[in-house]
């Protein structure tokens, strides 16, 4: 057993980047650019800013192909190579590079973020036409594509944090977007600290990792971790797990990416499902040489990912804000590659297949809900949806194809990817194969209820949006989005169909891996078998769907949300009670703290030493003297003072 | 001869520019010429200080040295190490930014904008003195001297309670130069009857240490904690800090808190750990539990203001526990961090600070519950203001990351505790920086500061509450080109040292080697140097 769930990982030899790769830097350099000419700029660029912005980014895609191109020419041996830029931070033995990695792990997800970012930036030149800060916000979209990409492209953990709290800002950004919408303020708020939470353990992580090893760059803490003691080792891991728990939308730091839906959609859609909030998934494959060493270290990750993923899918069956639910199926389905990752050598592949395949299938989702957001005028409650599949029709099977890849139709992409992660759960050693397997394919059953909920939801029945009004009075006129807007729908829709096949078909996605996370390991004993798994996650998918058809799409749905419901539904609805446990355990005694000091510092500390200081000078009337002949009292203050001195000299040579 | 200038110049330059009554306009264009002046004499100050001979053993480069009072052994001893030297570069690139802001700042009924340039001016040369002095006497001097145009700007110059803030700001500084003097004393004293005659300089003294007894140290240290501690205020010595800092005018209180204050933790590294190197490591303990509760609390203070200038001094309060906690740490990288966090603080604080002031210049109020919604009529003042909140919460990218990331990586080794502890402070940060831009510059144009100036048109202090919106910000203007161009040489200065702090760090490098060495430790992580 320790032979496959503990042990030291082969390391390709590091070469030095030539050719395509030594232009590496183009792919964050490009869209820094576009962002600094848009926000130095400023409004002479809202003519045409938006297309720098999407030329930057479709750049740093080509270049990305291209590097990608060279690299599968290369030997698997020789693909793991570096391009150190300058000495960032050096002094004494430290010495952090401004260097990157380009290996198949770093191109794998320059090419979703370039390429999934390209899409994105061309469908919200639709979306964001009438909005007056369109130039702002393609100026921040492209900040988080360099920050993004900096984050998975560099070759120690100062580099990884660089990107690490740039995409945090991007975020940070736009969710608060509407800078005049208080909630959107304070959901940004809320998403930056819930984040920093997690970077203090990365931080940690960090000075730990310096401390025992005396280096930051990844090849060098990769050859030299089997020298940390166990303690340490798992240490390291539960500190970058918290990190990954922040940025990912994690158990127990989950419930800021709900909020995060206060962004454009185009926002949610890359940001907060394709891109940012994997880069827990991430940070877990790239530090894999840490994790193969430690089995604890691994049983909590994967305690967090099925704890997370049974949260995301039970919550997202009881909002009626299809965004939410979206972005609570995004927590689940991280939960599910977290997971993944946790499970070692066995899933590390399986973990980032699901990631890309979910990088296409829901930010296809987010683009569909954004379609009907962009024809309902922003109107985000399901309750007020229905019928729309006649008005919208790309729309309708764009969003189709997605909703079936996630929720695991035979032949899509979600069947290949999750299930897999699902059959592979079965193989933990021991209680863990049974719990987690079970729990993994639970949520599968509940994911394709809420799923289901949404689509009868939003497309079928009674157009219960014809008789209502917008908050600002106006009927609804539903219609199809611009061809700019459904083009990239159908470009994500056909990669959400294939993608899961075309990843897994052959172990393609796990051998080209393999340089980076080790190839993939076959697991030592099942709790069930594939074929018996993938038939009961089929079937409880099935009575997912048929659950839903029979609670939603048999019988009206209200527009008003009933009340009173059942407790269960009570606590999903408030997100099982976590923010109310953040008010109460953190917010509520950090505010009371606050005050408290403030009254303190201001009467006690300062009182005491103004009281000490009259004490030392008389009266505080004679302080107050000081104002008009201040140069006497210096003289005479200065006369005390030497007198002290002389007593204190006195003092330490008899002493 | 170069340091000399440097010294006298800034103080020539206070004599002819504050006489200059008659003519406002005049007197401020000499006054920025001579900050330019020196601006100029510090990049060839710079560019003439050698690393190379830093890094062979060289403690103090340009240096001058002149018998002053024989009686007292006392010199006229200048010079520069690294550390000093990107100290000075803070002061004549803030100076000049300082002059710039105050342009056509409102001053109080009765004061002249000659005499308050006259007194950045001094300020200056004196600060000039303070790092530059290599004559433990002669730091003496100008420690307690640099007081002197401080608390007229403060008293003169400031605000409401200018009064109030000045006399304390004055009495906690003499009261801990006064402690500070017995211990300069004391080490007259000590050298004497180690060489037979008493000295000042610093070189000396630096040599006598390894024999001063433990005890003897102990005293001797205290004296010069106290000071520093005080000036770069430690809890519980801070309290004078947010009085001062929001009275102070604008200009003086970016000096006061970007320059002023760092001479406390300049004094720790310069004096503290070289000189009493066994008293800095015996007491060392006790000023991390001061730095660490200084980072926790000054944030949660910071946290719970409702007075902008106040908030930016608790900010300051917690960003010195991190400088503390690097120097009293004892490692290369550590000692390194915190002498780069000086210049950093000073530039992102500097520019709070100024932001800070455009506001209050806008809307008339201190009190952040008099604005809101800012972004929509003065979007570049708000990103201005986010620009200074993220370099204060040390975001990477920006400078402070850097230091930052050297302070907490160089203390984790020997400090463990402290350094996770400290490190939570960086959740605090980002609390109050944020917390702080959504009360003011984000949600619906709001709050009667900005209302107020919306109405009527323009600034004023007359506030009411009642008066209705006009939400087109015609009253509430953003940044003019002027402000600009005082706001960008700092934006440009905090990015650019985020990704490029190498200029900065090598010429520090080779003098905190060199007080790794006078404290007589190793570091606790060699390091692979890759």
């Amino acid at each position: 057993m320790n032979a496959v769930f503990a042990q030291a990982t082969e390391l390709p030899s590091v070469e030095a980047a030539t050719g395509m790769a030594s232009l590496a830097w183009l792919l964050f350099a490009l869209p820094a650019l576009g962002a600094l000419v848009l926000f130095v700029a400023g409004r002479r660029a809202n003519a045409w800013g938006h297309w720098l912005g999407v030329l930057t980014v479709v750049a740093s895609f080509v270049v990305g192909l291209l590097i990608f191109l060279e690299t599968l020419q290369l030997d698997p041996a020789q693909r793991t190579r570096e391009l150190s830029l300058y000495d960032w931070v050096a002094v004494a033995g430290l010495n952090v590079h401004y260097g990157l990695r380009i290996d198949p792990l770093s191109l794998t997800f320059v090419l979703l973020i370039t390429g999934v970012g390209a899409l994105i930036h061309i469908y919200s030149v639709g979306y964001m036409s009438h909005d007056p800060g369109r130039r702002r916000f393609f100026a921040q979209l492209n900040l988080f594509i360099a920050a993004m990409l900096l984050l998975v492209l560099g070759n120690n953990f100062v580099m990884l944090y660089l990107g690490w709290e740039g995409v945090g800002l991007a975020s940070y950004l736009l969710i608060g977007f509407y800078q005049d919408r208080p909630s959107a303020a304070t959901a940004a708020k809320k998403a930056f600290l819930m984040n920093r939470v997690g970077d203090v353990g990365l931080a940690i992580a960090i000075f730990v990792l310096w401390s025992q090893l005396g280096t930051l760059q990844y090849d060098a803490v990769f050859e030299r971790i089997g020298q940390v003691s166990t303690p340490a080792l798992v240490a390291i891991t539960l500190l970058l797990l918290l990190g990954a728990c922040g940025k990912s939308g994690q158990f127990p730091l989950q419930s800021w990416l709900p909020d995060a839906m206060e962004g454009p959609t185009p926002v949610s859609a890359l940001i907060h499902a394709a891109t940012m909030v994997t880069a827990g998934v991430f940070l877990i494959a790239r530090t894999s040489p840490i994790y193969n060493l430690t089995e604890t270290g691994r049983l909590i990750v994967m305690l967090v990912g099925v704890i997370t993923l049974l949260i995301g899918a039970i919550i997202g069956c009881a909002y009626d804000d299809i965004k939410k639910v979206l972005a609570y199926s995004t927590v689940s389905q991280i939960g599910y590659m977290i997971l993944a990752v946790g499970l070692g050598p066995v899933g590390y592949a399986l973990g980032i297949a699901h990631l890309l395949a979910h990088g296409f299938f829901k930010a296809g989702l987010f683009l569909g809900a954004g379609s009907v957001m962009h024809a309902m005028h922003d109107e985000v409650d399901m309750r007020r949806f229905g019928g729309l599949a006649r008005y919208m029709p790309i729309t309708f099977v764009t969003f189709g194809l997605g909703y079936l890849a996630l929720i695991g139709f035979p032949g899509l992409s979600g069947y290949f990817t999750k299930d897999e992660i699902i059959v592979a759960a079965f193989t933990a050693p021991g209680w863990q194969g049974w719990v987690f397997g079970l729990a993994a394919a639970l949520a599968a059953g509940l994911t394709a209820f809420y799923m289901t909920r949404l689509m009868l939801m939003t497309f079928f029945g009674e157009k219960r949006w014809k008789d209502l009004r917008t908050a600002e009075g106006e009927e609804y006129h539903p219609h199809e989005s611009p061809a700019v807007m459904t083009g990239p729908m159908i470009v994500l829709a056909i990669g959400s169909v294939f993608a899961g096949f075309l990843l897994t078909n052959n172990h393609v996605l796990a051998t080209w891996l393999a340089p980076s996370v080790g190839e993939q390991a076959e697991p030592a004993h099942a709790a069930l078998s594939h074929t018996e798994v993938t038939i009961l996650t089929l079937v409880l998918a099935a009575l997912g769907v048929l659950a839903a058809y029979l609670l939603v799409g048999r019988r009206p749905t209200p527009v008003e949300r009933p009340e009173p419901v059942s407790l269960p539904v009570q606590a999903a609805r408030r997100d099982l009670y976590a923010n109310a446990i953040n008010e109460t355990l953190i917010a509520r005694p950090g505010t009371w703290l606050s005050r408290a000091l403030v009254y303190v510092d201001n009467r006690g500390v300062d009182g005491l030493v103004n009281g000490t200081a009259a004490l030392l000078g008389g009266s505080s009337g004679r302080l107050r003297r000081l104002q008009t002949g201040f140069v006497r009292s210096y003289a005479l203050s200065m006369l005390a003072g030497s007198v002290l001195v002389v007593a204190a000299l006195l003092a330490v040579r008899f002493a | 001869m170069l340091l000399l200038v440097l010294l006298l110049l800034p103080l020539i330059g206070a004599l002819v520019v504050a006489p200059m009554k008659e003519n406002q306009r005049l007197a401020r264009l000499v006054a920025l010429g001579f900050a330019l002046v020196e601006l100029v004499l510090t990049a060839v100050t710079w560019l003439s200080y050698s690393v190379a001979d830093a890094a062979s053993g060289t403690r103090f480069q340009l240096e001058l040295s002149v018998p002053w009072i024989p009686a007292f052994g006392t010199r006229f001893a200048l010079g520069i190490d690294g550390i000093a030297l990107v100290m000075l570069a803070l002061i004549a690139v803030l100076v000049p930014i300082v002059m710039a802001f105050s342009w056509e700042e409102k001053l109080p009924e009765g004061r002249t904008r000659s005499g308050y340039f006259g007194l950045l001016l001094a300020t200056q040369g004196l600060l000039v003195g303070v790092f530059a002095a290599t004559d433990v006497f002669l730091f003496y001097v100008f420690f307690e001297a640099m007081l002197i145009p401080m608390y007229f700007m403060i008293g003169r110059f400031g605000g409401p309670r200018r009064q109030y803030a000045a006399v304390k700001f004055f009495l906690y500084s003499l009261l801990g130069g006064l402690i500070m003097l017995a211990s300069v004393i004391g080490l007259f004293v000590a050298s004497g009857e180690q060489f037979g005659q008493g000295t000042f300089t610093w070189t000396d003294l630096q040599r006598m240490a390894a024999s001063l007894p433990e005890s003897t140290q102990i005293w001797l240290f205290l004296g010069f904690f106290v000071a520093f501690a005080i000036k770069a205020p430690l809890v519980p010595f801070h309290t004078w800090l947010p009085d001062a800092g929001a009275e102070a005018p604008v200009g003086a209180g970016v000096l006061l808190v970007g320059v002023l204050d760092k001479v406390g933790t300049f004094g720790f590294l310069r004096y503290c750990l070289p000189l009493f190197p066994l008293a800095s490591q015996r007491l060392a303990p006790l000023v991390l539990i001061l730095a660490v509760i200084g980072i926790l609390y000054g944030a949660l203070l910071a946290v719970g203001q409702t007075d902008m200038k106040r908030f930016v001094a608790y900010t300051s309060i917690a960003h010195f526990g991190f400088i503390a906690l690097g120097i009293f740490a004892f490692s290369t990288q550590a000692f390194a961090g915190s002498a780069l966090y000086m210049v950093n603080h000073g530039l992102s604080t500097g520019m709070l600070f100024i932001v800070v002031g455009l506001l209050i210049a806008r809307g008339g109020s201190r009190l952040v519950t008099d604005y809101g919604g800012v972004s929509k009529p003065a979007p570049l003042l708000a990103g201005a203001f986010l620009v200074a909140g993220l370099s204060s919460l040390a975001m990477p990218g920006t400078n402070s990351f850097v230091s930052e990331f050297l302070v907490l990586v160089g203390s984790y080794p020997r400090e463990p505790v402290y350094t996770i502890l400290a490190t939570v402070g960086i959740v605090l940060a980002a609390l109050y920086v944020l917390w702080m831009y959504q009360r003011t510059m984000q949600g619906p144009v709001r709050g009667a500061a900005v209302l107020g100036a919306l109405e009527r048109g323009g600034p004023g202090t007359m506030l009411d509450p009642g008066v209705a919106a006009k939400r087109d910000g015609s009253g509430f203007p953003d940044l003019s080109k002027r402000e600009i161009a005082v706001l960008t040489p700092l934006i440009v200065l905090i990015i650019v040292l985020g990704f490029f702090p190498g200029p900065v760090l090598d010429v520090i490098n080779p003098s905190v080697v060199a007080t790794m060495n006078e404290v007589g430790l190793s570091d606790p992580v060699g390091g692979l140097s890759r």
